[in-house]
């Protein structure tokens, strides 16, 4: 038996089927996964993402610390609220763990980072953060909730107390703000307009119970997988980890190379690989023979060589099998990808595949 | 709790066997095996007249989860497949002793009916597995 979130009561009397993921017992689906996919997509739905892991950082040099620590730049947050996505660096360029930073104050920041990666992300924060005399706690008393899709604001807005449901509610995307016990952001892993709230963990079943009463629909970690390979959105551990750099994973655009004198943790490495004519390509696949890509299918690009899919499956909004995938450097725009024997044909498409309900890619495809 | 139909006969990987009258035997997963997949979205089925061997892999199911084989309870030769899992894999998941059957095989051999499980017989076997 793994850890429990708050909700495993509320879970098993929501009929789910339970999983393992990274040691915690967490619901897969509650039924159909597809079904919870579309009810994101089109109305509303809500994770537990309890097992995610919230960690307090605040002391006078919180912001150079975190400039060190994270290769994005925190001097970008100028607003107070305001998040950055970005991902922690060893010393080789590789991915440690990619992270959400909220800028609450000049003297103290919230970071959102992964559940599977918590020991060694909590090491790696202490470890660095001593010389700079910044204090870190992690607030594993907090409980968390996504509420996702076009409608998820506003049936979830009753939850929360009425002093700041209007200020909640004028909140722009990418912002998180303190609301009496709770926390809550404008953010997401599924490509739909939503909040995360975090909320103490005694509270959590109350405000779940809210939340379904308000109609959102519980959807397990299976549709928050084809939600986030629909948006695109890497998953750590499957699309990177420490051996690949952000540049090859698709995050150049989480990387500051401005200001030039930044010495943030990686940065060497990565500046190496960013000149390299032979770095990987991170791309988007649509699978266009029947089928369903699937992680570590071998792509096969001809004359020019082979990658591998990180994150592969069936897009329920497209109704086709999308992938992303880690593919050599050169310029083309089909390949094929080795499904138990057979190449089938994929062509590189623009992510996002999916984006606010609707379909970002051309499915029919011009042929050359 | 599922209701097996009686008439069909089961297998240790979820599948289910009925006998048609002109000899042939139809084959299909289970209900226990469709929900413990997930929702279908393809389904990979052999070529009609192929040939093939008890225990060879005669088709792939994939949910929205991950890829499964679906191996020939008998041998014998390809007499039909449902063409209509193509466009609706989901018929699987509705119906699975019905409109989601998959392979229809004309046996090479007699049928050894001890190796198969009667209705009873594997819903102890599926009782016993969520123990």
């Amino acid at each position: 038996m793994g850890s429990k979130t708050p909700l495993f009561d509320k879970h098993n009397e929501a009929g789910a089927r339970i999983v393992d993921f990274g040691g915690w017992d967490m619901p897969l689906h509650y039924g159909s996964q597809k079904d919870e996919h579309h009810f994101v997509r089109q109305n509303a739905g809500m994770f537990d993402v309890s097992h995610m892991t919230i960690v307090d950082l605040s002391g006078e040099r919180v912001r150079a610390f975190l400039q060190y620590l994270v290769a994005n730049d925190v001097a970008k947050l100028k607003d107070p609220g305001k998040a950055l996505y970005t991902a922690m660096l060893n010393a080789d360029g590789g991915v440690i763990d990619d992270l959400i930073i909220y800028y609450m104050t000049d003297r103290f920041y919230r970071l959102i980072v992964n559940a599977a990666t918590r020991e060694k992300d909590l090491a790696w924060i202490r470890e660095n953060a001593a010389s700079f005399d910044v204090g870190v706690v992690e607030r594993g008393e907090l409980g968390m909730i996504a509420v996702q899709g076009p409608n998820a604001r506003a049936l979830a807005v009753s939850s929360i107390d009425s002093d700041y449901r209007d200020a909640a509610m004028a909140m722009k995307p990418f912002f998180g703000m303190q609301a009496g016990d709770m926390f809550i952001a404008r953010t997401g892993y599924t490509g739909e307009d939503g909040f995360e709230i975090c909320m103490p963990a005694a509270d959590a079943a109350e405000v779940w119970d809210q939340l379904l009463a308000a109609g959102i629909s519980p959807c397990g970690l299976g549709a928050r997988d084809t939600l986030r390979l629909e948006a695109a959105m890497n998953l750590y551990g499957t699309d990177m980890d420490e051996n690949i750099s952000p540049l090859e994973a698709g995050l150049n655009w989480t990387i500051a190379w401005e200001p030039a004198d930044r010495d943030f943790i990686g940065r060497t490495a990565l500046q190496a690989l960013r000149n390299s004519p032979d770095r990987q390509r991170f791309v988007g696949l649509l699978l266009e023979d029947r089928g369903v890509l699937r992680n570590h299918q071998k792509v096969v690009v001809d004359g020019v060589g082979e990658g591998e899919i990180t994150s592969g499956g069936f897009s329920p909004t497209i109704g086709k099998s999308i992938a992303l995938a880690r593919v050599p450097a050169g310029d083309y725009d089909r390949a094929t990808v080795e499904v138990r024997g057979k190449l089938l044909n994929v062509r590189i498409v623009k992510t996002p595949f999916v984006r606010n309900g609707k379909i970002r890619i051309d499915i029919a495809g011009e042929t050359q | 709790m599922s209701d097996l139909p009686g008439d069909l006969l089961y297998t240790k990987d979820h599948e289910w066997l009925r006998r048609e009258d002109d000899g042939s035997v139809t084959i299909g997963i289970t209900d226990h095996a469709q929900s413990s997949l997930g929702d279908l979205v393809y389904v990979e089925l052999p070529e009609v007249d192929q040939d093939i061997d008890e225990g060879g892999e005669m088709a792939v199911v994939e949910s929205v989860k991950a890829a499964s084989d679906v191996y020939a309870p008998i041998g014998g030769s390809i007499a039909a497949i449902n063409e209509d899992l193509a466009d609706d894999p989901e018929k699987i998941n509705s119906d699975p002793y019905g409109d989601g059957w998959i392979v229809r095989i004309q046996p090479s051999d007699s049928i050894d009916e001890g190796a198969l499980m009667s209705p009873d017989d594997y819903q102890q076997f599926i009782d016993d597995l969520d123990d």
